[in-house]
């Protein structure tokens, strides 16, 4: 599993707030064994309900990272979420906030959502919108994120920035190793003996 | 154990295996439960590992999002939805983990299951591929919902990568006024924090009003937690705790179970624990409460006007207004009275006995107005059982509403009960977001069932202490 660093790409700009999975990707999606082919359904309602959404404007059908406003990805724990936004091409996602579950299942996929503040967001969104070319760079590392001349600090929380940035996002290996410390738990625990 | 630690903080630290390179705890679960449409790929992450169920015991399935709710015959009609519960039934053979398919009593919704059956407890950790997991909190556990990545993890080692959230106690105290229910305090807890103020934080909801609720009421407090943007929610187990889980069939038996009885009430956080945030509501405020809008926090209580655009912070106003475009309401209009198509009850918020009871209190004697679709769909099928033997679904029957098997149904819409084009639909459930109801355009008022049953007996949106006897 490779670090993740830096994500560079062109924007997508999606600044509004409270956006739910179920808009992401609608439940009638989720009727699958697989995640393939869920790409071509991101935002499908509200594509069809709002002229030129940006995941059918063609000025943003190369984009990378994706910007978002406040609680990005509230609601539903749907990981097809994030799945279908990194199969239409979605790299990182940069916003005022986002719904931890959404988080959490971004981090397991490799595609880091860091925190701007309310006023970068918004500003972000309009640069890419004015400038569809523009290169963003999220830099992990650094903690921020660079467009043109312009550079804003961005936040995630520790732990998900260190498994991205030494890719060790994939927590089942991690996970796996503990297996003689879990037992151990397990066996401290009064329910696991039934109270016997 | 420190007099400071709240119960979140208690079941954490007994339950952390240990602290992983990235600074994350790792975190034994000692319930997993698994419904059809979040375990697929998981199962599928495990073949391609090679890997075992660690453990089976602890882990138990059912189906309930895509299954039918009138004709259950197999294969069902929509091709999809049979390759999912052939694709469950196929992974719980070939793992080892018990599956509550149709033909076994128990099934129903996997947050009415677990409670009904015992295997919810205090003092566990318990998750779910599925956001409502916070239901199982009302018991005084840990419980969250992950996603199927997740889900992967906690089947192959029983253990979870999770970092501590903060945790706020919710006190609500004094006595909710008749025709308040416990959606109502759920509702109104959200609209004044946010469905955004959550976010890095437990709940725990604390004071006379969680104190004298029934467990099926802190039941549909925890579940919308999550709609609040916290990470779960919970309430400290009480005398109510231990008696609603005395006898039930996975809950310790004999004096076993006066020993977990006795663990469990320790885990309770104590008057000197400590809590990262507090706020305190006064149960005198809380109205029988009806969202309006495209999140569960855009709501009123029954007697008001909406809000007009402009009394909300500049922030909020362009989501506002997309909110009253989309549900094709006016600000400063009222709620009561407004139309609705459909009526809703069910849910994993609202699907109880108790929630039947509520709503068949209105329904009886009186009528399903004309060209309102009214369905009743019991959370399991002992619920169903239940009722059936009390003669709620007689009442429902007659009143006009159709009274259907166990199933999420209408609250998310990936089985054949949907709204159609744009109607209006009076919802039990806990989502009122675009499209939730599986129109594109379908629209949708959240409110308590006795409120649905009101709405469904009036045409529109109504204040339920009017029909109340």
């Amino acid at each position: 599993m490779s670090n993740i660093q830096t994500v560079i790409g062109t924007g997508v700009p999606l600044f509004l707030d409270d956006i739910d999975t179920d808009r992401i990707i609608p439940a009638r999606y989720l009727r699958c064994v697989t995640f393939d082919g869920l790409g071509e359904h991101a935002f499908e309602d509200d594509r069809e309900q709002t002229e030129n959404h940006p995941f059918d404007d063609a000025r943003f059908a190369n984009g990378g990272v994706l910007v978002v406003g406040r609680n990005f990805g509230c609601g539903s724990s749907r990981e097809h979420a994030p799945q279908s936004l990194s199969r239409w091409g979605i790299q990182a996602v940069v916003g005022e906030s986002f719904a931890e579950i959404f988080f959490g299942n971004c981090t397991s996929l490799g595609i880091p959502c860091v925190c701007v503040s309310r006023d970068d967001a918004e500003q972000l969104a309009a640069t890419v919108e004015a400038d569809p070319a523009a290169e963003i760079t999220v830099d992990l590392m650094a903690q921020e994120v660079r467009t043109g001349d312009k550079t804003v600090s961005c936040e995630m929380p520790e732990s998900a920035r260190t498994a991205l940035t030494t890719g060790q996002f994939d927590f089942m290996a991690q996970l796996l190793e503990g297996q003689d410390a879990t037992r151990t738990t397990a066996d401290s625990l009064p329910y696991m003996s039934n109270f016997a | 154990m420190s007099d400071q630690r709240n119960l979140f903080g208690k079941i954490w630290d007994q339950h952390t295996v240990q602290t992983l390179p990235s600074g994350q705890s790792q975190l034994f679960i000692g319930l997993h439960l698994v419904h059809e449409v979040t375990s697929p790929q998981a199962f599928a992450m495990l073949r391609d590992r090679d890997l075992k169920v660690a453990f089976p015991d602890r882990t138990m399935a059912t189906v309930d999002h895509i299954i039918p709710t009138d004709n259950q015959a197999r294969p069902f009609a929509d091709g999809l939805a049979e390759e999912m519960m052939s694709a469950i039934e196929k992974n719980c053979r070939e793992f080892g983990v018990t599956l509550l398919d149709l033909a076994d009593s128990r099934q129903g919704i996997v947050h009415i299951v677990g409670p009904e059956q015992g295997l919810t407890q205090p003092g566990m950790t318990i998750v779910c591929g599925d956001s409502h997991t916070s239901t199982h909190g009302a018991f005084g556990s840990i419980s969250l919902g992950i996603g199927t990545s997740q889900v992967a993890h906690v089947l192959a080692t029983q253990t979870l990568a999770i970092g501590e959230p903060k945790v706020r106690r919710i006190e609500v105290n004094g006595t909710l006024k008749p025709g308040v229910f416990a959606k109502d305090v759920t509702l109104h807890i959200i609209r004044v924090l946010g469905v955004q103020g959550g976010v890095g934080y437990a709940y725990e909801y604390a004071g006379d009003v969680f104190d004298a609720m029934s467990m099926e009421e802190r039941m549909t407090v925890c579940n919308m937690s999550i709609e609040g943007g916290a990470r779960c929610g919970y309430i400290n187990p009480d005398q109510t705790t231990v008696d609603y889980l005395r006898g039930r069939p996975s809950s310790p038996q004999g004096a076993a179970f006066d020993k977990a009885a006795e663990w469990w009430l320790s885990l309770a956080s104590g008057p000197g624990a400590e809590f990262d945030d507090r706020v305190t509501f006064d149960a005198a405020d809380i109205e029988p409460t009806v969202t309006w809008g495209i999140n569960p926090a855009q709501s009123v209580g029954v007697a008001e006007m909406l809000p007009t655009v402009d009394s909300f912070p500049e922030a909020d106003r362009v989501g506002v207004a997309e909110a009253f475009e989309f549900m094709d309401l006016t600000e400063n209009q009222p709620i009561a009275g407004q139309k609705i198509d459909v009526a809703f009850i069910g849910s994993c918020t609202n699907s109880r006995i108790s929630d039947l009871r509520e709503a068949a209190a209105i329904a009886k004697g009186r009528k399903v107005s004309d060209g309102v679709r009214a369905l009743v769909v019991p959370g399991s099928q002992l619920v169903a059982k239940q009722a059936e033997e009390e003669g709620l679904d007689k009442i429902f029957t007659a009143a006009g509403f159709q009274w259907r098997e166990a199933g999420c149904s209408m609250c998310l819409a990936m089985n054949p009960d949907k709204l159609v084009g744009n109607e209006m639909s009076a919802s039990s459930s806990n989502r009122n977001f675009k499209g939730r109801q599986g129109s594109p355009t379908g629209r949708t008022l959240l409110m308590s069932p006795a409120m649905v049953a009101a709405a469904a007996i009036n045409g529109c949106v109504t204040d339920v202490r009017e029909l109340m006897a």
